[in-house]
This record gives structure tokens, sequence and C-alpha cells, in this order.
């Protein structure tokens, strides 16, 4: 087999030319990879060029180039963000020490999970979204879902980068499990529960990319503090990719809402669905059932892994170097609900044990202004809609109020309530049923289907005609 | 006067139970399957202050998992393959409880191992002599105790969903041991080579799919969409390697011991502590005739046959003794009643093919290996109108000391069986005679040729007697060996005797309850576990361990 540069195939900033170990591994993974966006990617769109964008660079100013390419030729780069020489660990038991440039061997394990785990999503997403292409509802918007869906694929890259650079040949096989895994599937499913979710329909995908994606960023957040020295590099940059993500979601969402405002308004005696848009209270539905599935993601409230990994300076708060605290979290407290015997009582948990539950108050804080620019679209158009954001203890999975039973407002409820009442806060069959029955694809240059707004500007400076996807 | 303060009956661990009152387990029987599903209730810890999460257990899971296992074998003889699964999604069994084991008492979770020990050998002793076996079909991690609990059954399918795995998360996480057997049976009972065993042993998240085969860590994988039907096919499988019973259970009642401030009376086996400090004496009474000497006579009677009742009741006893009485060090040990009738049913016992009567066979071998596991002191006290033979010699010689009344005015006879005769083996594979004179097995041949009854002063001869005073030295000797003992460290008593209570052979059980048990015990009490920052105190703390990195 010729010898195939991929110093010139992977656009880096890690000297890949020089490192042959690394070379080895990536080129027996390159191929599994571009097998498995081939049959687990978006499939029937692997012809098509697409107007993307590829990071080529971690320059502030031109850290990315726009043009038209065809998925599988996409140029998965790996970046790190630039190293600091002095960083020393920001948190935790070894706060102030050097951050570590290799993974010391006591947290090997650990870190190598917490990679993992953050890994897996990223190609999950893919497979979630895999089948969106057919229904886009405009050029612009599939052109947005390829873009995610490319970018999730790089930092799949990003994740297997470190773990063929760092972890020897246990990172290896667990770059290859991470091309095994399918969402879904019942015998390897993905990791998380979320991120085995059917995203079938493009409301759905707004809420993933505005919620689930933006759990996302917060284990980005904590992580690019990680005394993990290239762990946290490679995370700095990712988040600058991610934040197009949770764009697209929360304008996406926007320009529903915009689309069913305006023909409220314009006919305010009739159904939106006579009309061919969705009803507010739907996307209302779809925006709890979202938030509390991705709430979920961030962990139990009180949770001893969460403790060890800020004990050890694996996983930090987020932004935590630039947080006016005790950095070290020792002996401070925490006060939470806890869900106890059928009820809650304020609670004094120890700081560290509740860093999931710090990172997810980001995460709400987050969210609510996400809701108040959707309100704001609805005051705009004079409708009398409000939405809200489900508290965190409704229709929990994981963590302890999943325990419990608990209103969209975050009151308890018996069983029988909430068997009751639930209907009216998550998706019915119904409902699926009739966002689906609208998602017909659109294509032409120009057009957008009638269940959304167009936007308001397009990329990189395009027009919203411009031809984002070339047939 | 009471010597000791009793527990109020309120604050006593009760080791019985029942399916119908089981919160953790299901057990349900269909033809010759059975299946053992484990679903901990999170809330349902035995005392407050932990959560019994992800599948882990305390105590009183385990008591509904060995009631569970001792159901089977004597309520569904034509069950032929248990299988142990889990009702939690993705989850098997996260082992024991960290948080109740790091709030636990050091006796109480010595005995906590202990029990939860005897529960795993009792899997192992049903699919050695009970025409079962098990399989533990592990529908996601199984962790520490968790896995230990698969390593005890005869085989272990894991479903392969490329995440769950087997792990020993007790060295890097918590400091301490897998201390229900798991480092005995991965190295003695799977024979994996050691080196895999030290990797294995290290690794926190474990060892998942191909590689747990390749290991054999498990027998099989087998992928989610198919999982039922290997778990199905297996346990048939297995059933068939088993010969086929159509007998009828007997349905296990509750043995009733009356409990009071002086200790525990059932119908042939009672407690009483005192009157010296420290000191209970256990006594049982036998009845007076010897009753059926047929299989269906026997099953007839059921958990009334007289044995079979005796024996059951000094399982409880032996338990209360050590969960409920840890201030009691010493234990007088008598059985009261006629050599013949204690010899009576020995040779039916021995050698009779019923599956019921091969049930109570081995449960009092089991309960007989309780008392060499207990750590308290016994002295089997022989003086006038005992009767230490047979099976009842086999609990003279569980005892650390024999006092033999030996005097012509008062004659105490013991005496010798088939049941002596390896009938019911010990933790080290051979019989309490051949451990007892290890190095003069000709003495054993020579003690079992004189099989019947035997007169005081000829037991004393041939060594059966560890002192034999006549009737004017006996109370005083009794009275200065309770005293004696009952002034010793308890913890060099307890040492010493599990020390000298085995000698002979190694098996994979004295390994267990020897060298790990004592390992454990061991890191159990050093500071680097249970200290102010030791790994088991830190663990879901905020607080992470500091070593004492010296060696000893």
């Amino acid at each position: 087999m010729a010898t195939i540069d991929y110093s010139q195939k992977i656009p880096n900033n890690v000297d890949l030319k020089s490192d042959k170990r690394l070379q080895r591994a990536l080129e027996a993974w390159q191929p599994n990879y571009l097998d498995w966006w081939r049959e687990a990617g978006p499939t029937d769109f692997n012809e098509n060029e697409v107007f993307l964008r590829t990071a080529i660079s971690v320059d502030k100013d031109g850290w990315a180039h726009f043009g038209h390419v065809a998925m599988p030729d996409y140029r998965w780069g790996i970046f790190l963000t630039p190293q600091d020489k002095q960083r020393t660990i920001g948190f935790g038991d070894c706060l102030g020490d050097d951050a570590w440039q290799q993974v010391p061997g006591e947290h090997r394990n650990a870190l190598r999970r917490i990679i993992v785990t953050q890994a897996d999503t990223e190609p999950a997403s893919v497979e979630q979204q895999r089948l969106l292409g057919h229904t886009a509802p405009s050029l612009y918007d599939m052109r947005n879902l390829f873009q995610v869906n490319v970018e999730e694929g790089r930092h799949l890259w990003a994740m297997v980068y470190i773990l063929h650079s760092y972890f020897g040949r246990d990172g290896r096989e667990e770059a290859e499990e991470l091309l095994d895994r399918r969402s879904g599937n019942a015998d390897h499913p993905r990791i998380l529960g979320t991120f085995n979710e059917p995203c079938r329909d493009w409301l759905s995908f707004f809420c993933f990319t505005m919620f689930t994606d933006r759990d996302g960023k917060f284990q980005l957040l904590s992580l690019a503090e990680s005394g993990f020295d290239p762990l946290a590099r490679s995370c700095r940059f990712m988040l600058t990719e991610e934040a197009h993500h949770m764009f697209v979601g929360q304008t996406g969402l926007g320009r529903v809402i915009q689309r069913t405002c305006e023909l409220m308004k314009e006919y305010p005696d009739r159904d939106v669905r006579e009309l061919g848009a969705i009803p507010l209270d739907i996307i209302q539905r779809y925006i709890n059932y979202w938030n509390s599935s991705s709430n979920d993601l961030f962990g139990g409230e009180i949770s001893s892994n969460a403790s060890n990994f800020f004990a050890s300076g694996l996983k930090g708060r987020a932004y935590e170097d630039k947080l006016d605290v005790d950095h070290a979290a020792k002996n401070e407290f925490y006060t939470m609900d806890v869900w106890e015997n059928g009820s809650l009582s304020q609670q004094e948990v120890p700081l560290r044990n509740a860093m999931n539950e710090v990172l997810r108050d980001g995460y709400v804080e987050d969210n609510i202004k996400g809701v108040e620019y959707w309100n704001k679209i609805c005051a705009k158009n004079d409708i009398d809609f409000r939405f809200e954001l489900p508290h965190r203890r409704f229709n929990r999975k994981i963590g302890m109020y999943s325990e419990g039973f608990f209103a969209h407002d975050g009151t308890p409820l018996d069983e029988a309530t909430w068997n009751q009442k639930s209907a009216d806060w998550l998706p019915s069959d119904e409902d699926r049923k009739y966002v689906e029955s609208l998602m017909v694809r659109c294509t032409e240059r120009g057009k957008i289907a009638g269940w959304i707004a167009p936007p308001p500007k397009g990329i990189n400076g395009q027009p919203f005609d411009y031809e984002y996807v070339r047939f | 006067m009471t010597a000791t303060a009793t527990p109020p009956a309120s604050d006593c661990i009760d080791f019985q139970t029942h399916p119908d009152q089981y919160r953790h387990w299901k057990l349900a029987v269909d033809g010759d399957l059975a299946k053992l599903t484990m679903g901990v209730q999170p809330d349902g810890g035995q005392r407050p202050g932990y959560e019994l999460k992800l599948n882990s257990y305390d105590l009183g899971v385990d008591i509904e998992l060995a009631d569970a296992i001792q159901r089977i074998r004597f309520e569904h003889p034509e069950v032929r393959c248990v299988v142990l699964t889990g009702a939690l999604d993705r989850v098997f069994c996260a082992g024991a409880n960290i948080n109740m084991l790091s709030s636990s008492a050091h006796g109480f979770k010595v005995n906590f191992c202990k029990f939860t020990n005897e529960t795993r050998l009792y899997i192992e002793d049903a699919s050695e002599n009970s025409n079962v076996s098990f399989l533990a079909a592990l529908n996601g991690t199984a962790s520490g105790g968790g896995y230990e609990l698969a390593l005890a059954c005869d085989k272990i399918l894991l479903v392969d969903d490329r995440s769950s795995a087997v792990s020993f998360p007790e060295v890097p996480l918590l400091g301490v041991l897998p201390g229900t057997g798991g480092l005995t049976r991965i190295s003695d009972k799977r024979k994996i080579r050691r080196d895999l065993t030290d990797v294995f042993s290290t690794v926190a998240e474990g060892i998942k799919g191909k590689r747990a085969v390749q290991w054999n860590l498990v027998d099989r994988i087998a992928p989610l969409s198919k999982w039922d039907k290997a778990v199905d096919e297996m346990a048939r499988e297995m059933a068939a390697e088993k010969e086929t019973c159509d007998s009828k259970g007997l349905p296990l009642e509750r043995v009733e011991l009356e409990r009071d401030d002086e200790g525990l009376r059932g119908k042939y086996v009672s407690l009483k502590l005192g009157p010296e400090l420290r000191t209970a004496s256990v006594s049982i009474q036998l009845p007076k005739q010897s009753g059926p000497l047929d299989a269906d006579a026997a099953l007839a009677e059921g958990c009334s046959w007289w044995i079979f009742q005796l024996f059951r009741e000094l399982d409880q006893v032996l338990l209360d003794l050590r969960l409920n009485r840890p201030d009691i060090g010493l234990v007088n040990l008598r059985v009261i009643g006629d050599v013949e009738v204690a010899m009576s049913l020995d040779d039916f016992l021995a050698t009779s093919k019923n599956w019921f009567v091969r049930e109570v066979r081995n449960f009092i071998k089991r309960v007989l290996k309780r008392t060499d596991n207990t750590a308290k002191s016994f002295y089997a006290v022989a003086d006038e109108g005992t009767g230490f033979a047979g099976t009842f010699l086999e609990l003279a010689l569980a005892c650390d000391r024999i006092y033999l009344l030996n005097d012509p005015e008062t004659p105490v006879r013991m005496g010798i069986s088939q049941a002596n005769t390896g009938v019911f083996p010990m933790a080290n594979g051979i019989s309490r005679l051949q451990t007892r004179f290890l190095g003069e097995p000709e003495r054993v041949d020579k003690i079992l040729a004189a099989s019947g009854v035997l007169e005081a002063e000829s037991a004393d001869e041939m060594g059966l007697a560890t002192f034999a005073p006549d009737e004017i030295d006996w109370d005083d000797e009794l009275r200065l060996a309770t005293e004696e003992r009952a002034s010793f460290s308890p913890d060099a008593l307890t040492g010493m005797e599990s020390n000298l209570r085995f000698a002979g052979p190694e098996t994979m059980e004295t390994k267990i309850f020897g060298r790990l048990s004592a390992w454990q015990n061991w890191i159990f009490q050093r500071p680097n576990a249970v200290g102010e920052h030791g790994a088991l105190k830190c663990y879901g703390t905020p607080e992470r361990p500091e070593f004492d990195f010296k060696r000893t």
C-alpha cells in the first residue's frame, strides 16, 4: 500500500508529519472512518457538493475556509489551540501544578472513560440525523445540517487523535469501537441514552442542536479546563465550531416560531395546521422533550464521579479560570433540592459532589436566554404566547429526580397525576405524525418549506438563494 | 444474672425470609429452569444512611439470595438450571454498597463478607451436589461483588453491547479487595493467568466483549438483540447436562425460635446467654426416638423431620450469635440425649439416594461448616446426659476443645458412625477426624473401626477429648477454662482459631476464608482504607484518598 501523506490530507497544527506513531495509527483508522461515514452518515448526499466551512488553522481571524466540497472529501483536520507553556492546573487537589502534557498513570482510565464518552456523542449525532437531508426545508438548512454533521465528524477526529496519541493500544481499540457502536442499534448502542433517540424530523433536529449540542458545549467547557493539556486545548478549539450548531438550533426554532406567528397574525381565526405550520404548543412539547432528555446528559445531581473528576483535575467547571471562586472547592457546599422519601428538602451537598449540578446551572441559564429570544419573536408578532423552559426536575430518566414525578414547573406529583398530565407536556404520537407530515424536501434555490420562515441572511455573506448544495 | 447486654428483638437481624417478602429479588420457576432476577430497591437498605443504587447490595439483599438458593434446592428439585440475571438496564450488579461498608463497624463488615461468601459457596455447593447448575446472565456491567457473584456460577454469559464489562474496581477505586472470593475464583476456579488477573484487578472499568472471553473472564458473549434467546439456549444446554427429576419439592417453613432476654429457644436448639461474662451456651436436645428411616416418611415429616429442623435451628442460632451477639466470645456446646438416637440416622443419611435426604445431608454439612467459620471460641461440653455421637460428634469436632467427663459414677458416652467418615467434609475437603489427626492417619482408621458407642475412657484414649477430668475436677476445670478464654484478646483468639481449625489441604474455600478474608480484614483496618483520608472513607466524598506509600 502506498503511503498516503496524511499531513497533506489532514489539516493540522500538531506536526503530524513528524509523529510516526500517530501517522501509523491514523492510517489504520482513517479508512474505517470513511467507511463509517459512507455507511452511517448522510449517505445519500455523498456525491453532492456542499458549501462547507473547513477549519484550516487556529487563527482567530482566519480559522475557517468556505467552499463547495463533497462531504467524503471534507478535510477533517486536527487542531489544538496553541500551547501555553506556563499553564497550570486550575482546580482540584493539584491546583497550581504544571498542566500535564502526558496522561498521568493514575488518571489514565478515568480520562479515557471521559474522552470516550465525549467522543461517542459526536458520531452518534451524525447517525441520528442521517436521513434528515431528504426532508430539508431549504438548501440553506440542508447545508447547515451537513455543516453540523461534518463538524461532529471532526470532533470525533479530535478525540480520536487524543486517544491515539496518548492512550496506546487501549486508545486505538477505543477508537475502533467508536466506529463500531451505532445510535439506536439494539446490539451496540451509543453510550448515552439521548444519543440513541431517533431524530426523525427537523423540529427535533433544531431542538437537538439547541439543547443536546448545548450539553456538548458545557461538557467541552468543563473539559477545556482539564489539567490534561492536550485535551483542554482540543476542546477549546472544538468550542469555536460548536457555537454554530447551537446557532442552527436556536435560530431554526426561532424561524419555525416566526412562521407560525406570522400565519396566526394573518389568519387569526384559523388553525395554523390548516395552513401547514406547526402550532406553538407542539413546539413547546418538543422543547420539553428534548430539554429534559438533554438535562439527563449532565448525570446525577450528587455524584462521586463528578467529585473524583474535579478533585483529580480532570474536569473543571465551565469558565473555571475566569471564575472568582475558590478553585479547590474543597470545603464548600452547594444547596440543592434533594428528593428523598417522596419529598423535596433543601440540603447542603459537598460542592465537589455537586459539580454536575453546577454545570447544569450554567446550561439552564443559557437555555433561558434562548427561550427569551423565542418569546421576543412571539411578542414582535403580537402573539400572546410565552414559551417556558421545563424545570430541571421534569421528565428525568437519570439522577435523583428520575425517582419521582414532577410537573413542567418542577412541582412534585403523584404517579396518577403525572400519567394524566404528561400528555399535555410531551409530544403525542399525533403531534409527531403531524410534524412528520410536514417534512417534505424543498431544495429549489431560494425556496423554503411552508412551516418555517427564511433566515434573515445567508452563510458567509452569501444570499439565501445561494446554491448551498449542488445537485 | 445476664452477663451480656442483649439487643432488643427489634434490632436483631432476621435471617429468614420468603419469596413473598423479597424486596430485591424475583424467583420464577418454569419447568426445569429457574430465574433469579436482581432488582435491588434503592430505598430498601437494611438500615438508614445509604441508598442501594445500581443493584448494589447489603446484607438484606444477600439474605434473600441465600433464601432463594436454599428454596430452589428444597422446594424445586425439578430445577436443573438457575439463571441469575439483573432487572436494571445496562447494569447487572455493582457489588456491595460502598456507603454501607464505609459506615459499618468492622465486626459487621467482616460478618457481612462472611455471610455473602457462604452464600456464594452455597451456589457452588448446589452445583456440585444438587443436580442443578447456575448461569450468570450478565445483562449489563458486573462490577466488584457483582462479578464475584457471577464467578460463583458455573457459567457466565455477558451481553455484548460494546460497553458492558466485568470488573474489579476495588483496588484502583476503593483501596480494598474484591472480598467475596473474586481474586480466588479468577485464579483457582477459572484458572486465568496471573499476569492477566493482575491487569484485570487494577483496571477499574474492567474488560468487556471478546477480550473478556479470550481471557476466560466469561464463557460467552451475546448481542443485545439475541440476548433472551442466548440466555435461554445456554440455560437449556446446562440443564440438559443434569438428570431430570420429577419429585415434588418441600415448602420450607419458617424456623420458629423464641427470643427473650436470656437468648433463643427452639424445639431442639437453644441459646442461653451467660452465666459467665461474654459466654453463652448452646444446648441441642435430641429427640427420644430416632423417627423414620425411609425417605418417603422423612419427606412426609418435611420441615419437622427432627434432624432437619434441629440443624435449621442451629443455623439460625449461629447467625444470631455472629451478627446479633458481638459481645459473646465463648460458646459452650452440649448435645443432650441418647447416643443411639444421635447416630440412628447416620447410615441412612450417608447412603440414601433420595433427593430430599441428599439435600438434608448437604444442609447439615453447611451448618457444620458455618460452625467452623464462626468467630467465637467453641467448647464441646460432654458431661452427664450428653450424646456427642456420629453426626453430633462432628459438632464436637468442630469445636476448639472437647471437655469430656470421665467418671465411673456418671457414665458419659460418645459414638462413631459413618457420619464421621467424610460425609460432612470440612472446607479443606477432608473429614473432621482426618483434620484432627493429620499426623496420624492410622488413628483415624482405628477410630472408624471402633464404630459404635464409646465409653468416655476409650473416647479419651482415642484422642477425642481435649481434657477428660473426673467429677471432682470437672467444675473447676471448666470454670477456669471459661474464665481464661473470656479474658484473652478477642482478635488474637479469632486469628488463632481460624489458623488452627483448618489444618491440612488448601482448597478454594479455605483460601477464601483464610487468605482472602484475612487480607481483606487487615486492609479494612488500615488507614489507607479506613483512615480519615483512606480510600474507602473518601469514596463518594469530595476528598481524594491520601496513602501512606510504605509497603509493609
